[in-house]
């Protein structure tokens, strides 16, 4: 189901490029602000530090964009801050991610829908990655799903998210692959943010990480931990050493986009306007070579093309979260 | 030596003028922040990171400016505790303890200048272990998983229990009922609201400075109303009294810098502890080593000022280890400097010390110079600050009414808030008559959330299994501090009870 995104994706940079790109000159921001539903450092937290930055370097805006982080609930925290109490400001953009579109489906937002907010657009995604410390005795995926299987109480999994959230289901997706009945059982243990279920790694707390490919790059590069299992559909081009999890025998392909939402009820024009920003701003060399640093590939959805993905993305969360077992 | 050399290096790149008059200027602004409740050092830096940008400032620069706004909100946040009892920031609401009664005797110059060395210590030798250290602390930062995070809280609230009260009873009531406050909000674990009745305000929990603005100061307010009925301006206009503490006072204060520091610096290392553990914990524990039958603590004793003011500036130093070399924030305001760091395209982690050799020295280089700028600054200017309290009370205690309110409304901007602190006012003045100490309310509140998830992050790597709380050689340690603080007061306590009544019918004691 993820290659989907991919396809959609393909389709909306193509779509994108065609398009055009002229900023309505109604709308302009003033002291603009990019929420971070998380704390510094995560996945959310790059996205509103890389944009503000790119946009102001690029002239885009004149003021320079605020950075605010928001933690709590998932993200739950700062939709609702949206929803309920920031729903016509036209100078907000608010970080999001493949999480976000996870707990709509899941219904972790009390009560909230896609609607309630303006998705804007993607800019990038990578790729779902399953980490071990270096000196631990797993060196293939296949090793630990063998031992997940044996006894599911045997490996601990942390995850910077919540329960249920989409680090929880990566590895719940492969479990189902190598033919685990019941993937609830699997030991997920929950962490505030990517950084803390590293130390909660590398101190031996637990057996092993699922998080996002660029949370593990410094610590890959430093050596500390070992990844058993990238969730692409083939090898990364600058990291041909790690393997795949579908070439260990497990098809998953567990792919997080980074995009940007912001309150539903915004005028047209600074949704436009914000639309186009996140365009420029996508298209710019240096926004890309900075996405390839942070092992994050390039994957644009705009507009309509942008509702579309998000609402197939909710669908197929709600499906997969239903098959097992984490809503009802 | 090669850190000499690579600290000459970060010295270079400081020293330049410009360098130099950001440096001031943050110390400046951070004080000043920092005594200013509400601005805290997280705030403080977070409003300044727009302004570094705007100004076009480059990496080091920038950094420069908000580290030194950093160090010294920290220093800040002690003029306040001691000048009105509102704690500036979180870590320094240990510092009211004993700093209020101070200033109410007459000795508040004495107070801020001594305060001011112990933070001048603490935060110059953290700095110091930072530099030689900080590659081997984050092992012992990485010795701590969940159950031992879990243990740690428990030694701080076990040795809390001494610390206002003799009557271990109230304290555990007051702990529970902040454990309780933390409560509420929305769960970390699993995204589900708990106590929030759908009220969009307490999603996000109750900030503790609502919590410590209202208990302390405010209900300091409600007192002064309850007293004064309107009669003249009370006659107990405090003296300000000399500014530089005698030669002996610094003297006695020593060990109880060093304890402070050394546990400020232990407590900032760990990502999971923070400033205002480290403060906690000098605090308590300095009072077991020193007072146990809690005679002067709380009374106005000067090493009651300088042990916890040590470990909370060592503990903003310590904070540092963990947030450069994994990329974890061991507080708030580290918080907000990684942010700043990421915003400058410099990834904190394992390989930064190694990559960026240039910015973590410059890093460091900035933070000695913060320190005896901010040493330079503070002395003089405590003659200054102490004119507060030449304000008579009836003057004094609205402008403390007002700044709480301003200081609360610019956290969030929000009326809920400010009507929240009231509520939280009138909750301690009721707590304050019924003699139920404040401070484990507010620990409970702000080390609740945090002690319960690394509980249930225990209890979910052990499968429900409680015995992984004494699972390892290091919680079995805690465990024993953690009971010896709990019971040993209360043994003593007894033995000691006669000896004080007998003592307290002799010398009428100072404060209330």
């Amino acid at each position: 189901m993820f290659m989907k995104f991919a396809r959609l994706g393909a389709i909306a940079v193509a779509a994108s490029l065609a398009g055009t790109t002229g900023a309505l000159a109604e709308f302009k921001p003033e002291n603009p602000q990019c929420i971070a539903p998380s704390n510094p450092g995560g996945g959310w937290d790059f996205i509103c530090r890389t944009t503000a930055k790119y946009l102001f370097d690029l002239g885009v805006i004149e003021d320079s964009m605020q950075v605010t982080n928001m933690s709590g609930g998932g993200g739950g925290v700062a939709f609702a801050h949206v929803t309920k109490e920031r729903n016509e400001d036209n100078n907000l953009i608010v970080a999001a991610s493949m999480s976000t579109s996870a707990r709509i489906a899941q219904g972790i937002y009390e009560g909230a829908k896609q609607d309630d907010v303006h998705f804007l657009a993607t800019f990038g995604a990578e790729y779902g990655a399953i980490a071990v410390q270096a000196d631990s005795k797993y060196e293939t995926l296949t090793q630990m799903m063998e031992d997940i299987l044996a006894d599911p109480k045997s490996v601990g999994i942390a995850g910077g998210s919540s329960v249920g959230s989409f680090d929880h289901i990566k590895p719940m997706l492969v479990a189902r692959e190598a033919g685990m009945e019941d993937v609830t059982k699997l030991k997920y243990v929950s962490y505030s943010g990517g950084g803390e279920a590293m130390t909660g790694l590398l101190s031996g707390s637990v057996e092993a990480l699922s998080g996002d490919f660029s949370e593990m790059l410094g610590f890959l590069e430093s050596g500390d931990i070992r990844i058993i299992g990238i969730l692409a559909p083939e090898r990364l081009k600058n990291y041909p050493d790690i393997p795949t999890a579908k070439e260990q025998g497990y098809d998953v392909v567990g792919a997080n986009w980074r995009g940007l939402y912001m309150p539903a009820g915004a005028t047209d024009e600074a949704k436009e306007f914000w639309k186009n920003a996140i365009m420029t701003m996508a298209e710019d060399p240096g926004f890309q070579a900075a996405l390839e640093e942070a092992a994050i590939e390039p994957f644009n959805n705009f507009g309509d093309d942008m509702q579309n993905f998000v609402a197939g993305s909710i669908a197929d969360v709600e499906k997969l979260s239903r098959e097992i077992g984490i809503i009802e | 030596m090669e850190i000499l050399s690579l600290l000459a290096d970060g010295f270079a790149v400081a020293l330049t003028p410009q360098n130099l008059f950001l440096s001031v200027l943050g110390c400046f602004l951070g004080t000043l922040m920092g005594a200013l409740p509400g601005l805290g050092p997280a705030n403080g830096v977070a409003i300044l990171i727009p302004i570094a940008f705007s100004l076009g400032l480059g990496p080091t620069p920038s950094l420069i400016l908000l580290t030194s706004v950093y160090y010294g909100a920290m220093y800040g946040g002690r003029i306040s505790s001691i000048l009105l009892n509102i704690p500036g920031d979180e870590p320094a609401m240990m510092t009211c303890l004993d700093g209020y009664p101070m200033a109410q005797q007459g000795k508040a110059g004495e107070a801020l200048s001594l305060s001011g060395v112990a933070s001048f210590v603490g935060a110059f030798v953290a700095t110091c272990g930072l530099v030689l250290l900080a590659p081997q602390l984050v092992k012992i930062a990485l010795l701590f998983g969940p159950a031992e995070y879990f243990v740690l809280f428990t030694v701080a609230f076990a040795t809390l229990g001494g610390i206002s009260s003799t009557n271990q009873a109230k304290s555990a009531f007051a702990a529970a009922l902040g454990l309780g406050i933390a409560m509420i909000g929305s769960d970390s674990q699993t995204g589900s609201q708990r106590f929030t009745f759908g009220h969009i305000h307490l999603y996000d929990g109750i900030d503790f400075l609502i919590a410590i603005v209202g208990l302390f100061a405010l209900s300091e307010v409600f007192i002064f109303l309850e007293h004064h009925r309107g009669g003249a301006a009370s006659a107990g206009t405090a003296k300000v009294g000399r500014i530089m503490p005698d030669f002996s006072m610094i003297k006695r204060c020593i060990p109880s810098m060093a304890r402070g520091t050394g546990l400020g610096f232990f407590a900032g290392v760990l990502p999971g502890a923070g400033a205002s553990l480290g403060s906690f914990l000098a605090y308590s524990l300095e009072k077991q080593a020193v007072d146990r039958d809690g005679k002067t603590f709380g009374k106005g004793d000067p090493r009651g000022v300088a042990a916890p003011e040590a470990g909370n500036n060592a503990a903003s130093g310590g904070a540092l280890v963990p947030m450069l070399a994994l990329g974890v924030p061991g507080s708030g305001t580290t918080a907000v400097l990684l942010a700043v760091l990421l915003q400058l395209n410099i990834t904190p982690g394992p390989l930064l010390f190694t990559k960026n050799p240039d910015v973590v020295w410059g890093l460091i280089a900035a933070l000695f110079l913060a320190n005896f700028i901010l040493l330079a600054m503070n002395i003089p200017l405590v003659g200054i600050f102490t004119r507060v309290l030449m304000v008579p009370t009836r003057i004094l205690m609205p402008v403390v009414a007002m700044i709480s309110f301003v200081g609360i409304y610019s956290i969030t901007g929000s009326t809920f808030d400010v009507m929240l602190m009231v509520g939280f006012g009138v909750a301690g003045w009721l707590l304050r008559k019924l003699e139920v100490p404040l401070v484990p309310v507010i620990l409970g509140i702000l080390l609740g959330n945090q002690m319960e998830v690394n509980l249930r992050r225990a209890m979910t790597i052990s499968d429900g299994d409680w015995l992984i709380l004494v699972g390892s050689p290091l919680t079995i340690i805690l465990w024993i501090i953690a009971i010896t603080g709990f019971v040993l007061p209360m043994l003593l306590g007894r033995r000691v009870k006669k000896r004080m009544e007998a003592a307290r019918n002799e010398e009428e004691f100072v404060g209330d």
